[in-house]
């Protein structure tokens, strides 16, 4: 029990912060916005310090909980990502929940809550943990996608998020209980030793071709990603970018976990299907971003892309495929946060500048800022010397080694074509005048400011210096445990 | 399954009770109506609107939605009861954690006024 | 009446499919939301019957307790919340997506196909194997305590933490903001 209880230690330990940021959010006053903001970084931080205690602890081998719970370097991994990724979050939300005027209270304690269920579902090797983390971030993030309760486009989108959201885990749970009818075990590496011993039937297949469908919403791939741009929009800023990014990571650790994992003997059988999606959610989210006027929703699109891109990993699969998404979601973690953290400098106005034209002219006034989103979009689109060109780059060549140089053309394709719209904002920064007589400003809001910033080095430096960081993935990914 | 004949019994009972009541009150009551002997009964009161003129608040459905979260809650502790014996301290210091948590979710309903009815 | 006991299991259980049948067209066919609710509640009691005939008592008894106590209640509060007299009918509407209701309905019925497919040609899991408790064969809730408060520990714990985000969702959805974000 006690080694139990130290791999676990850091979500214990979040848990634990995360109620007592909840109680500390009744008190009122001034101060509380900063206390509760700094107590919340400070409480991640001090997670992450715990995890690498726990990981130094444990053997990255070992099972616990009866075998439901590992931590792994992959665990690890993923892990470490949703915090930093929590901690830039709470970040970018401070000085934007304060403008707005919404308790930080419950904001925060969600945001920690999602974070749990996500650590959950990156170590859990038993389906019905995996689900339960899963259940746990999706229902914080619904909440905190309605959070801003005074405007309409936010409950809009709680309401989207949650129907869509609730019907998908209804497909996917009925899924999962065809494979366990078919196979009588809910662990991954039992299930892929019984499917491997025997013909599977169409039980199983059925259950594996549902939980892919549940799997591809998760991560907004076409053809399920319709709730997508509304839910973006809608949300406070700060939370899109969280959803972008957070929840959408812990779903490819859940879909790495599952599918390379528990139903790698059926490979045979998904792997087209999960193809074929991600070509559809390449070619569909890159087109559909080039017509998008408002900013957060041509973002929106382009998240969907991003995650065609990563699923072209997952259907690489091996080492190099798994540990090529691993990096990816690293890169586009710190490129996609510090693009929605320009927004939410820009958006603050009365939200003026949610659009396009709204763009026009930044780089005179604010260069530093500009240069910033430049970096960003260039990232996105993939373009050296930033991070996102040495993620495609990794993602790219694992595909093709593994022979899958029809989606290799298809992604490099769209990704050209993505960065028409891409350098469309940039074009608007810095070669248009500001047409109308009140051109949009940035406001004064110094954490954003430093959010940015920190993204802005972390994607040179990782577009410059990819080694250690791909190191870091390999080591992770090569002790995936399952494959 | 023989233990469930109580059950079935008990249901047969459940049922035939209310049907003997009317068969027996639609024998003995004598057959007059007017209008108001045939409205909703109000404690005497003569009835001014119906249920569905008003728009109900709100804080019945919080309340509702807190009543099913603790239903739950208790649901969970019936198979935890039945095995406390051989779940011994275990599965104490166990369920102690779970209804701790809820606990925590109690405080903060409760300190945010959510039970209060104004 | 010799056939009668031989085949009771199964007299009780097709009344009860058929009862469940029953209401769930009522829940579509009745007018007044409230009949339609109360309809429902039928289903759910009759599956709950059916849980019992497959000797899964607990299963029964969470059906009756949250989903016949605590759910239906919910669905009451709702549809008093949102005055569904009100909702005017929109025969356009509702014949643009009878198309889309076939199409998911054939789907569903392939997918429970399936299922039930799948499930008579016999299950992996043994049935009693699953309520044994410590090498003996016990009832149903003991053996759901058993796995579900030894194997099962983090998945539960897991779900207190959910259920405490739901509280907290319903709290924040529900109540009126009291002012502004300072104030309260």
């Amino acid at each position: 029990m006690r080694a139990d209880l130290i791999a676990l230690l850091p979500e214990l330990m979040l848990a634990t912060l995360a109620m007592a940021v909840l109680l500390a959010g009744l008190a009122s006053g001034k101060a509380r916005h900063g206390l509760l903001g700094a107590g919340a970084v400070l409480a991640l931080a001090a997670t992450g310090v715990t995890l690498w205690l726990a990981a130094g602890a444990t053997d990255p081998g070992a099972h616990f909980f009866s075998g439901m719970f590992v931590l792994d370097h992959f665990a690890i991994f993923f892990k470490a990502l949703f915090l930093l990724t929590a901690a830039l979050v709470v970040l970018l939300s401070h000085d934007y929940l304060k403008r707005n005027d919404y308790r930080p209270g419950e904001y925060l304690a969600l945001v920690m809550f999602a974070t749990v269920g996500m650590m959950t579902m990156a170590s859990g090797v038993n389906l019905a943990v995996i689900y339960v983390g899963l259940e746990l971030m999706a229902l914080s993030t619904y909440i905190l996608a309605g959070y801003f309760r005074r405007e309409v486009k936010s409950h809009e989108a709680a309401a989207k998020y949650f129907v869509l959201g609730a019907m998908s885990s209804g497909i996917l749970l009925y899924g999962l209980s065809l494979i366990y009818g078919a196979t009588g075990t809910l662990d991954l590496a039992t299930l892929a030793r019984v499917l491997a011993s025997a013909k599977p039937g169409p039980s199983a297949l059925v259950g594996v071709a549902l939980l892919a469908c549940g799997f591809l919403f998760k991560v907004a791939a076409v053809p399920f990603h319709v709730w997508t741009p509304d839910v973006y929009e809608g949300a406070p800023t700060p939370i899109t970018a969280f959803m972008s990014v957070g929840p959408k990571a812990a779903a490819f650790a859940m879909f790495l976990r599952v599918f390379i994992g528990g139903l790698a003997p059926l490979a045979a059988s998904w792997i087209w299907l999960v193809g074929v999606a991600a070509a559809l959610t390449m070619i569909w989210g890159n087109v559909a971003a080039l017509t998008q006027d408002n900013v957060k929703r041509m973002l929106a699109y382009s998240s969907i892309a991003h995650a065609g891109y990563a699923l072209v990993g997952l259907v690489a699969g091996g080492p190099a495929g798994v540990n090529s998404v691993l990096f990816y979601m690293l890169v586009y973690t710190v490129t996609n946060i510090g693009a929605f953290g320009f927004v939410i400098l820009l958006e603050s106005r009365g939200y003026a500048g949610e659009t396009v034209a709204d763009y026009a002219g930044l780089a005179r006034r604010h260069p530093a800022a500009a240069f910033g989103m430049l970096l960003f979009m260039l990232s996105l689109g993939g373009i050296p010397p930033t991070a996102g060109f040495m993620g495609k780059l990794y993602l790219f060549a694992a595909a093709v080694n593994a022979g899958y140089v029809w989606l290799v053309v298809v992604a490099v394709l769209m990704s050209a074509v993505s960065l028409y719209y891409y350098l469309r904002i940039v074009l608007q920064m810095y070669l248009r005048e500001g047409d109308g007589a009140e051109p949009a400003t940035l406001v004064a809001a110094p954490w954003t400011e430093r959010v940015i910033w920190a993204c802005g080095v972390a994607v040179l430096v990782i577009g410059l210096l990819p080694a250690p960081f791909l190191a870091a993935a390999r080591a992770m990914a090569g002790a995936v445990g399952l494959l | 399954m023989n233990a469930y004949i109580p059950v079935l019994l008990f249901i047969v009972i459940a049922i035939a009770f209310p049907l003997i009541t009317f068969v027996f009150a639609w024998i003995l009551r004598a057959g007059r109506y007017d209008p108001i002997k045939l409205e909703p009964y109000e404690c005497g009161n003569p009835i001014t609107s119906e249920a569905h003129d008003y728009r109900f608040s709100v804080r019945y459905y919080l309340i509702a939605v807190l009543f099913v979260v603790f239903d739950v809650e208790t649901v969970f502790l019936f198979p935890w009861a039945v095995m406390f014996r051989k779940l011994a301290l275990f599965g104490f210091v166990e369920m102690l954690v779970f209804i701790g948590i809820l606990v925590v979710g109690y405080v903060y309903a409760w300190r945010r006024g959510a039970l209060q009815w104004v | 009446m010799t056939w009668f006991l031989v085949h009771f299991a199964e007299i009780v259980f097709y009344s009860l499919a058929a009862v469940a049948l029953a209401g769930a067209v009522g829940v579509i066919a009745f007018r007044s939301p409230v009949h339609a609710a109360l309809s429902l509640l039928g289903t759910f009691l009759a599956v709950a019957g059916v849980f019992v005939l497959m000797q899964a008592e607990f299963l029964a008894a969470v059906q009756v307790l949250v989903y016949a106590g605590g759910v239906m209640v919910l669905f009451l509060f709702v549809i008093m919340l949102v005055k569904a007299r009100d909702i005017p009918d929109e025969p356009q509407y509702v014949r643009r997506l009878v198309p889309a209701a076939v199409g998911l309905g054939a789907l569903l019925a392939a997918l429970v196909g399936v299922g039930i497919w799948a499930a008579s040609g016999g299950l992996p899991a043994d049935g009693a194997a699953l309520r044994m408790v410590a090498g003996a064969p016990l009832g149903n809730t003991e053996a759901v305590g058993w796995s579900l408060y030894r194997d099962y520990l983090l998945p539960f714990e897991v779900v207190s933490i959910v259920l405490l985000v739901a509280m907290i969702g319903a709290i924040v959805m529900g109540r009126k903001e009291s002012g502004r974000g300072g104030a309260a």
